[in-house]
């Protein structure tokens, strides 16, 4: 008998099917096994996807340097006024010391209530150049972004977010209107396209909102606004001087990401300042992409594990289910051996058996595989009609996550499958061939 | 005339929870070919280990046992199994067919171990069930058949091989006697057609329809009687 001929596999499925409900538990072993790989796998690509496509949306070739406020036991030996963060001293030094640096971009942001008539809305009041736009990802709805003429010239002028807009202007085309920001007036000149926020990365980078934004040129907010905050909080004042909020650094090469922000770092930590009160942070969107692909790395095989697992979970159900099988057929093994059957015959006849089983698991479990995002859209979709509430309470990385089937676990998982069928069935194979013909034949 | 096989001071010792059982003490026979020989005898006579070593299923402590012109003594397992494939025709007691598969393909299984089936192995199957009478069964499964069509069925299968002989381990007991005397017409006609065969029976009127009673006791040959004419 040979193992590629078409009659000892159907040998193999006939033997199966005189007992159809014993076989089909024992491939469901496997059909879960092979599955679940694939399922895991595929929700582990998808979460990592969007993690992956949040930074990228940062610039792989970006270096962005925020201020940051010092701890409180700095900031209450500083008495009322605590100055802190990057300078426009510390935006000259960079960009005229370190040549690697294409462009840089300033950013100062303040929270303020803009007022039009009679509507108010608190948001972000944010100082920056052109280039934020494209450094942003931001879109034009209506009108144009500022421009470097708006800059240098220190106009009243801004550009709305898509919501401020809405809620400003719930009637009125907002284009050459003037909002209030506290006494001075701006003019419109742009409307954005809505963006969704950005979720927070880790702990190194906070979870930015665009929909409350208004933009002015730098130059201008530093002009009317000037670098003092004053806030009241529970009675009493408090101030801030903080020159620049961000400064996003355009890097000429990726590969110079790296060494870039090390020298960033260095030129910073050179001013007394900074030194000791630690009032600033350098992002590396390049190096939370490093951090997530080992992490991402780290999370498939984990979960590859726990696939693998239910797996083996499988194979152990395979073995138990042919070790009864054979002890049921002595009686033929023995028939077989003495009609000629080599104990190598008995083996493949057993083998292809438990292939066969494996086999039907692990294609039913890839087809299952292939099923998971449109499962996971279709669970989504049940959740978000007949349970809102608990939908509403996932956390926005699962709520948006669409898992992508990787292709290699289909492979991976049928390989592994079949040779769990293979390893499994081997054993009771060999017991099988092992026996006496003489006592098999004798066997009840 | 050629043999279809020779045994010489044949001995065949088991070890049972220690101790050595004798089960043949120096058997020695010639089966001519075209023989139909009956081997008798009591429980414990050593006439099963006498068949299994007929069969191959066993190898003797000493002396030689000779299939056609081979010595299959010191044949390994392997090598056995190929003789049995090719040299053997087995029919047993309770008929020992595969119940998943149907007529047809049980008569087929010793030609599965030896090399791959064609055209003409089909036919020769099909020529053989029709012999034997199943012509109308060839695609029934086991349990849909009666006992005695069960052993026509054996019988068929043991005669694909085109064995040195046929070798019948108690072929008509489990079989009512009506039954019993059609298996045995069948047995001595295919001997009358030139065909060798072996019966291991410890019933008389089944011995009386062969022209050599062997009978076996302790492990020896008690008599070995030869009748020119069969009733």
């Amino acid at each position: 008998m040979s193992f590629f001929s078409l009659r000892t596999w159907q040998l193999g499925v006939k033997s199966l099917l005189l007992h159809p409900l014993r076989s089909l538990l024992t491939v469901l072993g496997i059909f879960i096994g092979v599955a679940s790989v694939i399922w895991l796998l595929a929700i582990g690509e998808g979460i990592s996807r969007k993690a992956r496509e949040q930074i990228e949306g940062l610039g792989a070739d970006n270096i962005i340097v925020r201020s940051n406020k010092p701890p409180s036991e700095v900031a209450e030996k500083s008495g009322r006024l605590l100055a802190y963060g990057i300078t426009r001293e510390d935006y000259q030094r960079l960009v005229n010391t370190i040549p690697t640096i294409r462009s840089a971009l300033p950013i100062r942001e303040i929270r303020r209530r803009f007022g039009f008539g009679p509507h108010l809305v608190d948001g972000r009041l944010v100082g920056c150049t052109p280039e934020y736009m494209d450094v942003t990802r931001l879109e034009v709805d209506r009108g144009r972004f500022l421009t470097d003429v708006e800059v240098s010239g220190k106009q009243n002028h801004c550009v709305l977010a898509a919501e401020v807009a809405e809620r400003l202007f719930p009637l009125d085309d907002p284009l050459g209107k003037s909002i209030h920001v506290e006494e001075a007036y701006y003019v419109v000149v742009g409307v954005m396209k809505p963006k969704t926020a950005t979720a927070a990365i880790g702990g190194s980078f906070a979870a930015q909102e665009f929909s409350n934004d208004v933009y002015v040129p730098i130059a201008t907010l530093q002009a009317r606004i000037g670098d003092l905050v004053v806030t009241r909080r529970s009675g009493s004042f408090e101030a801030e001087q903080v020159e620049l909020s961000q400064i996003t650094l355009r890097i000429d090469k990726v590969d110079n990401v790296r060494e870039t922000a090390r020298l960033v770092e260095e030129t910073l930590r050179r001013v007394p300042t900074h030194r000791t009160n630690r009032d600033f942070a350098i992002v590396v969107p390049y190096e939370l992409l490093e951090q997530a692909r080992t992490t991402r790395l780290m999370f498939m095989v984990f979960m590859g594990v726990i696939a693998a697992i239910s797996l083996v979970v499988g194979g152990i159900g395979i073995m138990n289910i042919m070790l009864a099988t054979v002890t049921e057929r002595t009686r033929e093994i023995g028939i077989r051996r003495a009609l000629g059957a080599k104990r190598r015959d008995i083996v493949r006849q057993f083998l292809i058996e438990t292939i066969v089983l494996s086999a039907v698991g692990g294609v039913t479990g890839v087809l299952a595989g292939l099923a998971c995002p449109a499962v996971i859209g279709w669970i989504w979709y049940l959740l978000d009609k007949y349970l809102p509430k608990v939908m509403a309470q996932l956390p926005d990385v699962i709520k948006s996550m669409e898992p992508a089937v990787v292709p290699e676990s289909i492979p991976l998982a049928f390989g592994i499958a079949v040779s769990i069928g293979v390893v499994f069935g081997l054993y009771p194979a060999m017991r099988a061939a092992s026996m006496d013909p003489i006592e098999a034949l004798r066997h009840e | 005339m050629s043999l279809a096989a020779r045994l010489t001071e044949v001995t065949k010792d088991y070890v049972l929870g220690g101790e050595t059982v004798h089960a043949l003490r120096g058997v020695s026979m010639d089966v001519p070919e075209g023989d139909f020989v009956a081997i008798m005898g009591a429980s414990g006579s050593g006439k099963s280990t006498l068949l299994n070593l007929l069969g191959c299923l066993d190898r003797p402590t000493s002396g030689a046992l000779f299939l056609g012109d081979d010595d299959v003594s010191r044949l390994d397992d392997d090598q056995l199994s190929e003789i049995r494939a090719s040299r053997i025709g087995f029919i047993f007691q309770s008929f020992n067919l595969i119940p998943q598969l149907t007529v047809l393909e049980n008569i087929e299984v010793p030609l599965h171990y030896q090399r791959r089936i064609g055209q003409k192995d089909r036919r020769r199957c099909r020529e053989l069930a029709e012999m034997v009478g199943l012509q109308d069964r060839v695609k029934h499964r086991p349990t849909q058949l009666s006992g005695g069509q069960q052993q026509r069925v054996a019988i068929a299968r043991s005669l694909v091989n085109d064995p040195y002989f046929v070798l019948a381990d108690e072929p008509t007991g489990n079989l009512d006697s009506v039954t019993t005397k059609e298996i045995l017409e069948l047995l001595v006609r295919l001997n009358r057609e030139g065909k060798t065969i072996i019966i291991v029976t410890h019933e008389s009127d089944v011995g009386a329809r062969a022209r050599r009673i062997v009978r076996l006791m302790d492990g020896r040959v008690l008599s070995d009687e030869r009748r020119e004419e069969v009733p």
